[in-house]
């Protein structure tokens, strides 16, 4: 037990560690639309917000005879309508992006694309801020800054779903959509009603969520507890929970991006290869100084040693006189408040969008599984692991295809040693 | 506010080819979750490669439909195989986070620029599906239409529908078939309790593997459908909340019937289309105050997948086995 413990702290001080001893600017991503008949199409972007007007692109067929030619508009959108189905060949003039912006790394400026009779079909540039060519040494560093800055992110937000699985053996898919709801109720503080400063909308923030994990605990879970429902049972209400709280979250405050009003643009601190903005420097001061408290409460406070005994065995626990459910209410109240806060960080980085919590639940489920099911220090190291493979692995591959590298990573450890890394091997299937 | 355009769509919905899709994805869950209890939350990953088997097959390799099918349904037992062997001995709720993970794996690769060539990424994917619609006997003439009022078809949906009913009835009787055999028995004492068929001397792992694999092909067969109703595929149809839709679909008619996917995929598709048509209607009412107009236009979508959500809700609360289940058949603890 001690070694274990000890080896899930080591691994989370060896990433701290790691990432002040060896930078990503935003990844770019194209993205496609279509919806009208035989044409050629798409939109000229990086991100959500970053549109390239006036780029020309000509279309010609196979034999080379020009078809036409368009210019994006101030939506970074064209289109061009093709005579007949068949293959085209799309080219992009280089010259006409703005300065800074080129075709990502292995990505060609002519594409031939086919096209069906009576059908749109979206023409993908990907385009993205030019390589500058960092040394990799440099480059190295900032991923693995932006690893733990992200893996910190995720660690915060699982707490409350290792802890609420320890104590009551709920597997609560809907914790992605309490993160979601921590970010778009800081937003709505921050930039819609009363224009808090973001600190403060986060503070309010944490409150919110923390009365909503209560609610949902004292309205919803106890209930269902005392009625003795299986897992299967509770998963699928979580589920449906999950479905309808995106849903709201998305009728309320729409399914495009929002940011916040703070701290968007700020300028980047030098300390010898990193470049880091003060924000991300007080995301990581703050999430790790929550952390060690997490840490030392369970381990040391009277509340933490209560919450441990109920992970390890609910009825002996409350046999000994420890009120469960007071110990539970508590550990959703504060799972719930950390999740919340997870979003501001998270939306603080990225943009607001409805899926926000559910892109990440994914990789909250995969740290809380690499370290072990409801081991709370496990699931810091796991979180850490995810964050941190997560970020690294854009030094190779795609950022497109980043999350594949800590799913991959968490089917393959479970492969090996199916309790997780730090967990207590117990007899399954 | 038209009813018979409201009750027409929900109608085209509830027998179209989406609910065929829909009812062959939950025919598979059954076999996994309703009779194994393998609690499988990657099913989409089976319909994706269902779908992307065909679609990649005749679009890329130009190869003829059926060998794409058949690519398709071959792609769904690697993926059941290869998802099995590191999965089926973890915890029931390890299992479903990893088979989520798989079929997210999948997505993002099939989906990402890199795989433009193969798969078209993310511009979707599209081909000729005319060796299908070829043997197509209903005219198909710009006025032919089949049915009646508002509930009708065009000659080209007519042949996918009949062709999809009548693949989920075959399915169906397989399904039941091989639940009534000794096989299914075995498979039924694992669900119930492992250890037990284990000390029986019978191989776990293995049925699972073939229950996995059975579940997994008829997962396949709805991608199938949906690469031929579409003529193509796009990655973005294939997110995870597809699979907790096909669980809607069982739970509503009940896990662990031989009925109960059908009709609860055609309840789901009725029901959603329903909402979703009755409020656009209503936004068109005059007597609306501008304000709740201004918010529901636009969001009929939203709100009835939000409607989806609290169906699963309360059916785990007051009806866990659905419309026609087995209330005692579904207090089992998945595992």
């Amino acid at each position: 037990m001690w070694m274990r413990r000890l080896l899930a702290l080591a691994v989370f001080v060896l990433c701290f560690v790691l990432a002040w001893a060896v930078p990503v600017s935003a990844q770019s991503g194209s993205e496609a639309d279509s919806s009208q008949p035989t044409v050629l199409e798409d939109t000229l972007r990086v991100g959500f917000d970053q549109f390239f007007a006036g780029v020309e692109i000509t279309v010609a067929d196979q034999s080379g005879a020009s078809i036409g030619r368009a210019v994006t508009d101030s939506q970074g959108q064209w289109s061009v309508a093709v005579p007949v189905a068949g293959t085209y060949r799309v080219s992009l003039d280089q010259s006409t992006l703005p300065d800074g912006i080129g075709l990502r790394e292995g990505f060609e400026s002519i594409v031939e694309v086919a096209v069906l009779e009576g059908a749109s079909r979206a023409v993908v540039f990907a385009v993205g801020e030019a390589p500058k060519g960092t040394p990799f040494g440099d480059r190295a560093a900032q991923t693995v800054f932006n690893g733990l800055k992200f893996g910190l992110i995720i660690a915060m937000s699982a707490i409350g779903l290792s802890l609420i699985y320890g104590t009551t053996g709920l597997v609560n898919f809907a914790h992605g959509e309490l993160v979601t709801f921590g970010a778009v109720i800081a937003w709505y503080f921050n930039s819609s009603w009363g224009e808090l400063n973001l600190i403060v909308a986060a503070i309010v923030t944490m409150i919110v969520c923390g009365m909503l994990g209560a609610g949902l605990e004292t309205g919803l879970f106890r209930p269902l507890r005392n009625r003795r429902l299986g897992i299967f049972q509770l998963v699928v209400v979580t589920i449906g929970l999950s479905l309808l709280g995106r849903q709201v979250i998305q009728l309320f405050f729409g399914a495009e991006p929002l940011p916040y009003t703070d701290f968007q643009v700020q300028e980047r601190w030098e300390f010898g290869p990193w470049a880091v903005t003060p924000r991300e420097l007080m995301t990581v001061a703050v999430i790790i100084a929550i952390l060690l408290a997490m840490g030392l409460m369970l381990q040391w406070t009277r509340f933490g040693k209560a919450t441990r005994a109920v992970s390890d065995n609910a009825s002996l626990a409350e046999a000994s006189g420890i009120n469960v459910n007071r110990v539970v209410l508590m550990v959703w109240a504060i799972g719930a408040a950390l999740a919340g806060l997870g979003g501001v960080f998270q939306g603080l980085d990225t943009d607001i969008d409805p899926f926000l919590g559910f892109q990440l639940l994914l990789l909250i489920f995969a740290g809380v599984e690499l370290g072990g099911l409801g081991t709370a220090f496990g699931a810091m190291a796991g979180s850490l692991i995810i964050g941190m493979s997560t970020e690294v692995s854009t030094l190779w591959i795609s950022p497109e295809l980043k999350f594949v590298v800590p799913l991959a990573a968490l089917i393959l450890v479970l492969l090996f040693r199916p309790q997780g890394l730090f967990g207590i091997k117990a007899r399954v299937g | 506010m038209d009813f018979d355009i409201i009750f027409g769509n929900a109608a085209r919905a509830a027998f179209g080819p989406e609910a065929v899709i829909l009812a062959l994805a939950a025919i598979g869950l059954n076999v996994h979750f309703g009779f194994t209890g393998l609690l499988n939350f990657g099913q989409v990953g089976f319909l994706l490669l269902g779908a992307y088997g065909t679609s990649v097959s005749v679009a890329t390799f130009g190869w003829s439909l059926w060998v794409g099918i058949l690519v398709g349904l071959v792609l769904s037992v690697a993926l059941a195989v290869a998802l099995g062997f590191p999965t089926l001995r973890l915890h029931a709720v390890m299992f479903a986070i990893v088979t989520i993970a798989a079929a997210e794996i999948i997505r993002i690769l099939i989906g990402s620029t890199d795989a433009i060539g193969l798969t078209g990424g993310p511009l979707s994917v599209s081909f000729d599906a005319g060796a299908f619609y070829d043997l197509n006997p209903y005219p198909d003439g710009p006025h032919d239409r089949y049915g009646v009022g508002t509930f009708e078809f065009t000659g080209q949906q007519m042949w996918v529908i009949t062709v999809g009913w009548v693949l989920v009835a075959l399915v169906s009787l397989v399904v039941f078939l091989i639940v009534r055999s000794p096989w299914g028995r075995v498979l039924k004492s694992i669900r119930e309790d492992e250890d037990a068929a284990r000390s029986l001397g019978k191989n776990v792992f293995s049925y699972k593997m073939q229950a996995l694999i059975i579940g997994g092909v008829i997962g396949g067969l709805g991608g199938v459908i949906d690469a031929i109703k579409t003529s193509g595929a796009d990655p973005n149809g294939f997110r995870p909340q597809v699979t907790f839709f096909a669980y809607t679909a069982l739970l509503l008619g009940g896990a662990a019937t031989y009925m109960g996917p059908v009709l609860g995929a055609i309840l789901f598709w009725f029901l959603r289309e329903w909402i979703e048509s009755f409020l656009r209607q209503l936004t068109a009412e005059a007597w609306l105050p501008d304000a709740v107009a201004d918010f529901l236009s636009g969001s009929e979508g939203v709100i009835s997948v939000a409607m989806v959500g609290l169906t699963l809700v309360l059916l785990m609360l007051f009806r866990p086995q659905g419309i026609t289940g087995n209330r005692i058949e579904m207090q089992l603890d998945a595992r």
